[in-house]
């Protein structure tokens, strides 16, 4: 049984990659090489040191955004639920904000801040800060009336109410939030990399597409496309670890 | 916000924010900050120009196209995908790493195999958007009750009144609430793939602008570009919210 | 009246968002020791009426009185029982059971202890480390009840306290609760909507009218338990008169 489970996976990669191959061969265009060149390539590239290289300071900008994000975007998304004042000045900027395209914004990233690692850090908070805040917003703001009204009936205080009624509800929608920003964030440092700083992964696609190494192009493209999505699958285990569905009470 | 006790809408803050621009604009805090008024000033001029008209007919273009692609593929795919247990299986941990993949990873890809023009951006947009639509219909079609597929059996509806009358319309929430997404995520996907091009519509006058140091033509697109971005989704949303009031009772 | 009143509910109204009125003028007093039962069709204010006695929300006319006191919020002489049993999803049955005394800094140890003895009062004994979904509605029940006796209230207000219970259960209940007046000489408030179990408990029964809510009338069922086992209760004729009584006047609210 513990078979089967992957074997539906297994048929899904050899359905994808084996189209990836023919389309490759046929060829569909001679900038798209078939998935055996792309998966040689990637191995080259993993051998020659040049992509865990790129991802050094790819990931590096990442994090830092990321765990920006976490601090300052939860912090402040837990205020805006809290108090109806920040709420009240700050909410219809980041529904706004949510649904903008933050991209935008990236040239003049560049502009003031040129192409360093505070350029890229800023790329990511940009893009990933608005849902992290929303989803800690809405965690806050989604508590369960009736167990808050119990921690009152019990003698609880303002300060116990947040802390074991409120925010362990939050808790899982905060954490979806943080997932869904590093979805973001890996959108935002691809951009920035493309765009502005010749540096980490997006160089070693651009480098390779201007020389028309379309293997090495593509192989680099998969990788963080891979990467990004081995990180979220990992958060969404974690997420269900920590907050089974069943005792989340939403 | 409550002030002379009255309440103040929450829109207001805007205005607040607003205001603050001005004066650090006023206060000649930051040279990426001018005055609001002068950004409103400079939005003025340029929305009537022929190079705005041509920007925004081709970025609306592209979006439409790319839309159109996406809700008319990403639907049938997503009914296919909740109906037909192999194709479910086959397609759907890809569509899992798409949904959260960095997109913008993919746009050099298109961009040297389709070339540097439009229809990258129309491909863009359709990838941004297709795969939450995907997703969302084939949760919505799945969660289609089943009570209510047998009930139209028992009353002799054929495979297709069942499609067209059950399945597609109980799973209407769903499929909007995809929609809704994959409207926002394509408005992103129109600016990103005209960025990374930055020889098309908005994309150019971003690039433009920032490269030129216009910080009022700058913000002032900025503004225009989320407005839209936010009307279109709220539109959206507001459809949402009259097919929920009908849904309610499921 | 035999007790003094512990509660009092001068003309007390309540109007939702100054639209929905739920109750107008109730007056009420609720003897010491007694238990009181609130009946009425549904939607009629009881859980209201019983929530603005806990302090939960604020009456919009009227006061209440607890003790001699004027309530303007919850206090430690007061426990509640949740109609929709409001336990916290991801702690265990006994942090459940527990949780007003952790709120009130009650050490892990002691509240525990006290804990362990409520979940086996009501029956639970076994299931101190199950979390709530795992649990039948009843059993969740229980535990709301636990978490109510556990710290140690004068009075308990409760909403519906055995409404998800099956018969056998419910009866073994009443008779605990009887039990549990008789000792410890606490002050239950009692929603129902169950004409015989309100007859069959009560020492003093508030019947409600629809919408908005008003004392419609007060009944005191002076059944004679001296002796007698639950079951020639059932067949006293002053309890067969009472519930009677009852079913005439709620009748005229049946549409
Ligand atoms: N938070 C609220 N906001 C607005 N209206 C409310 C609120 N809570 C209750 N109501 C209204 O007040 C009325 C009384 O509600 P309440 O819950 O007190 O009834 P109840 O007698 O307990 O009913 P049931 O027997 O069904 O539990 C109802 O009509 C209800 O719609
Ligand atoms: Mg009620």
């Amino acid at each position: 049984m513990a078979q089967q489970r992957f074997v539906w996976p297994l048929i899904s990669f050899v359905f994808v990659f084996g189209l990836w191959e023919l389309a490759g061969r046929w060829p569909i265009s001679l900038a798209f090489p078939p998935f055996s060149k792309t998966a040689l390539a990637l191995l080259r590239m993993t051998v020659d040191g040049s992509l865990p290289k790129a991802y050094l300071s790819t990931l590096q900008p990442l994090v830092i955004g990321i765990v920006l994000c976490g601090i300052a975007g939860i912090g402040f998304g837990i205020g805006m639920g809290l108090s109806r004042t920040i709420e009240w000045f700050s909410l219809p900027i980041f529904i706004i904000l949510q649904a903008a395209p933050m991209a935008a914004i990236i040239p003049l990233i560049t502009y003031i801040y040129g192409i360093g690692l505070t350029a890229k850090v800023l790329a990511v908070v940009v893009l990933a800060a608005p849902v992290v805040v929303m989803n800690s917003y809405k965690g806050i703001r989604n508590t369960n009336a009736s167990l808050v009204q119990m921690c009152r009936a019990f003698l609880g205080t303002r300060r116990q109410e947040v802390v074991k009624i409120i925010l362990p509800h939050a808790g899982a929608l905060i954490f979806a939030g943080l997932r869904l920003g590093l979805a973001m964030g890996f959108i935002g440092i691809v951009i920035a990399e493309l765009m502005i700083t010749p540096t980490g992964i997006g160089d070693l696609i651009s480098y390779h597409s201007s020389v028309a190494d379309y293997p090495e192009m593509f192989a680099a493209i998969f990788s963080i496309i891979a990467l990004a999505a081995l990180a979220i699958h990992g958060l969404e285990r974690l997420e269900r670890k920590l907050f089974p569905p069943e005792i989340r009470g939403a | 916000m409550v002030l002379f006790g009255k309440r103040v809408p929450i829109v207001f803050s805007l205005v607040i924010w607003f205001v603050v621009w001005e004066l650090i604009g006023r206060a000649k805090l930051s040279t990426i900050v001018p005055p609001f008024s002068d950004v409103v000033a400079a939005g003025m001029t340029i929305l009537p120009t022929e190079k705005f008209s041509a920007a925004a007919a081709i970025s609306l273009r592209s979006f439409a196209l790319g839309m159109a692609l996406a809700l008319g593929i990403g639907i049938p795919l997503g009914v296919a995908m909740a109906r037909v247990a192999g194709v479910g299986k086959l397609l759907g941990m890809w569509v899992n790493i798409f949904v959260s993949a960095p997109i913008s990873a993919l746009v050099p890809i298109l961009m040297a195999v389709i070339g540097v023009g439009e229809a990258t951006v129309v491909v863009t947009v359709f990838l941004f958007a297709v795969f939450v639509i995907i997703l969302d219909t084939q949760v919505g079609v799945r969660q289609a009750d089943r009570s209510l597929v047998e009930m139209a059996r028992c009353f002799g509806a054929a495979p297709y009144q069942i499609y067209a009358k059950i399945l597609l319309l109980s799973a209407l929430p769903e499929i909007l609430a995809g929609v809704r997404l994959g409207v926002i995520r394509g408005v992103k996907g129109v600016v990103i793939g005209q960025l990374l091009i930055a020889l098309l519509g908005v994309g150019e006058l971003f690039e433009l602008y920032s490269k030129n140091f216009l910080m009022e033509e700058f913000w002032a697109l900025v503004i225009v570009v989320f407005m839209f971005a936010f009307l279109l989704s709220e539109a959206v949303a507001f459809v949402e919210r009259r097919i929920e009031y009908y849904a309610g009772a499921r | 009246m035999p007790a003094e009143a512990i509660v009092e509910v001068r003309g007390a109204g309540k109007s939702y968002d100054g639209t929905v009125e739920a109750l107008r003028d109730v007056s009420l007093a609720l003897p010491q020791g007694g238990l009181s039962t609130l009946l009425g069709p549904s939607g009629c204010g009881k859980t209201t009426l019983l929530k603005i006695i806990a302090g939960l929300i604020p009456p919009s006319a009227g006061e209440v009185w607890v003790k001699g006191k004027k309530v303007d919020g919850p206090g430690p002489e007061r426990a509640f029982v949740f109609q929709d049993f409001a336990l916290l999803p991801w702690a265990t049955v006994l942090r459940n059971v527990a949780f007003g005394l952790e709120l009130r800094g009650v050490t892990p140890e002691q509240r525990h202890d006290i804990a362990r003895g409520y979940i086996e009062k009501v029956g639970l004994k076994g299931f101190e480390t199950s979390y709530p979904h795992q649990l039948s509605g009843g059993m969740r029940q229980r535990v709301g009840l636990a978490r109510a006796l556990a710290v140690d209230a004068d009075i308990i207000l409760m909403d519906e306290p055995f409404s998800s219970v099956d018969e056998q259960t419910r009866r073994k209940f009443q008779e605990e609760l009887l039990d549990l007046l008789k000792i410890e000489r606490k002050t239950v408030i009692f929603v129902t909507h169950s004409i015989e179990e309100a007859a069959y408990l009560s020492d003093q029964i508030v019947l409600l009218s629809p919408r908005p809510g008003t004392v419609s009338r007060i009944i005191h069922p002076a059944i004679e338990r001296g002796g007698k086992n639950p079951d020639e209760i059932r067949r006293d004729k002053n309890y067969l008169d009472v519930v009677d009584e009852i079913w005439q006047i709620l009748k005229r609210y049946v549409v």
